[in-house]
């Protein structure tokens, strides 16, 4: 899907990135990368903007200032769309849908997309495959909408707190997963609120608040004076107030 | 969550789109699927509008010709599936994040977009072979002539993308609540005082000008006119005007996020 120019960009680069919604600033100024083949994880309080950059990553918000370049192309545009997998922080699914019958959805999408039952089957869909999505757990849920990100076997992944909701086995199998599919080369951009998943999974760290990143680099560089990731990050952020709806923006 | 006996994933990257058509129709297939599923939309599509016409064929004396109720039930289908089912669906498509995840796939907003109508149009298409069949085994003869059908298809098809452009309308802005609750207050609303089931010579001469701008009452008296063998011009006109309003204001105010 890549030519020789773009397979030498970043997997992700944006620069001057800046989101308002009416007086709010939700993005101000942000730049970061995230390179192939890595786990790239983004941190910040409620309402830092991480959400809106996903969105601008995956061309559902346009922003105000600043581009975004997704696999060598313009975010949003056909060529970058195709090469991603998008799991939303949101349910992502129609309530009456099945598991299998969504991800067979999904897959009918792409050209060459994972084999849907072997996905299922990895993924532990297949005990609740007959369920209504709406009727799933939160657990559950969050590994029907993984599969979805990655059903068509996309370079880029973009996962939105990818393990909230899941009991401590789910979870550990689902960092597995994460780390088998950097092995295979796949880029992977997480946000995550929990320390230990960014500290066991990231090859880079970003700490994301106001809308701008406050510190970047890996873990060991982060923690190098002997600080936890989580001082380092309470250190460098402060308390949002969580949106009425409850999303974060 | 792993499975000891799961079989081996192949991972490695390998995006490319299917061909747009084949995704167009697979997401016209889901939707079409979700939609006949639901029991809420059968109530709307199918059991509301039969039993009307059951009605008006046994309580005919009183409720007046049923050659006439026959074709303002089909005009009562194209509102209920086109403008109630879609503003509700939508909005709580855009409510669980389904908008969301599927404009960021190979299929886009515009195969999104596509594959809605043609989901709508399949399930519209057989809601009214369903009903013009119940309706001609309860004793309806139409006098419809080429050209009168002709004007009849053309009022309901411009009548049907005017109404889920007016769905998409308030899906598109209003939480999929109150998008919910004022679906259907419009949808009763104008089922019961917009000229739809009832003809426009029914009314007091004082609203019929105004009632004759509503799409309801476009529609209705078109398809009333077509069955007896008339093709009127001014329903298609207000149609058009309401497609292109609702269209372009539509385009503008959507909102693909919740």
């Amino acid at each position: 899907m890549t030519d020789r120019t773009t397979r030498a960009e970043p997997a992700l680069e944006a620069t001057g990135l800046t989101v308002r919604f009416g007086d709010r600033t939700a993005l101000d100024d942000l730049s970061l990368t995230a390179a192939r083949g890595a786990i790239t994880a983004l941190l910040g309080p409620n309402g830092a903007g991480k959400t809106t950059f996903l969105r601008c990553c995956t061309g559902l918000i346009r922003p105000s200032a600043g581009r975004v370049r997704v696999l060598g192309h313009p975010a949003g545009s056909p060529a970058a769309t195709v090469g991603i997998g998008s799991m939303p922080q949101s349910t992502g699914a129609w309530s009456g849908i099945r598991p299998l019958e969504l991800l067979r959805h999904l897959a009918g999408l792409y050209a060459h997309p994972l084999p849907v039952d072997a996905l299922a089957a990895r993924l532990g869909i297949d005990d609740f495959a007959r369920t209504p999505y709406r009727r799933l757990s939160g657990g559950e849920k969050q590994a029907v909408n993984l599969a979805g990100a990655l059903v068509g076997r996309p370079e880029l992944v973009f996962l939105d707190e990818p393990t909230a909701g899941m009991d401590p086995h789910a979870r550990r199998a689902t960092w597995a997963l994460l780390g088998e599919l950097r092995e295979a080369g796949v880029s992977l951009l997480l946000t995550t609120h929990a320390m230990d998943e960014a500290a066991t999974l990231a090859d880079r760290v970003h700490i994301v608040d106001g809308g701008r990143v406050r510190l970047s680099g890996t873990v060991a560089e982060l923690t190098g004076d002997g600080r936890s990731l989580e001082d380092v990050f309470l250190a460098s952020t402060s308390p949002h107030a969580v949106s009425p709806s409850g999303a974060e923006r | 969550m792993s499975a000891p006996t799961a079989p081996a994933l192949d991972l490695t990257p390998a995006p490319a789109a299917a061909p747009a058509p084949s995704r167009v129709l697979r997401q016209a297939r889901t939707e079409a699927l979700l939609l006949v599923r639901n029991g809420e939309q059968l109530l709307l599509a199918l059991v509301i509008p039969l039993a009307v016409l059951a009605a008006g064929r046994f309580f005919e004396a009183r409720i007046g010709s049923f050659q006439l109720l026959a074709p303002s039930v089909l005009a009562l289908a194209v509102w209920s599936t086109c403008f109630t089912s879609v503003a509700i669906s939508t909005g709580f498509e855009r409510r669980y994040g389904v908008l969301e995840r599927l404009a960021a796939t190979p299929l886009g907003k515009g195969g999104l977009l596509l594959g809605k109508a043609l989901a709508v149009l399949a399930v519209l298409v057989g809601q009214l072979l369903v009903i013009a069949v119940a309706a001609l085994l309860l004793g309806w003869r139409p006098s419809a002539t080429v050209g009168s059908a002709a004007t009849g298809v053309l009022a309901v098809l411009l009548g049907g993308a005017a109404f889920v452009a007016l769905a998409l309308l308030l899906a598109g802005r209003l939480r999929a609540e109150a998008t919910l609750g004022l679906a259907n207050v419009i949808y009763v609303l104008l089922l019961a005082g917009g000229a739809l089931l009832v003809p426009l010579d029914r009314y007091p001469a004082a609203v019929r000008g105004a009632l004759e701008l509503l799409p309801t009452a476009a529609l209705g008296e078109a398809v009333r006119a077509a069955a007896t063998g008339g093709a009127l011009g001014w329903p298609l006109l207000v149609l058009l005007v309401w497609l292109a309003v609702a269209g372009l204001l539509t385009r503008k105010v959507f909102r693909w996020l919740s």
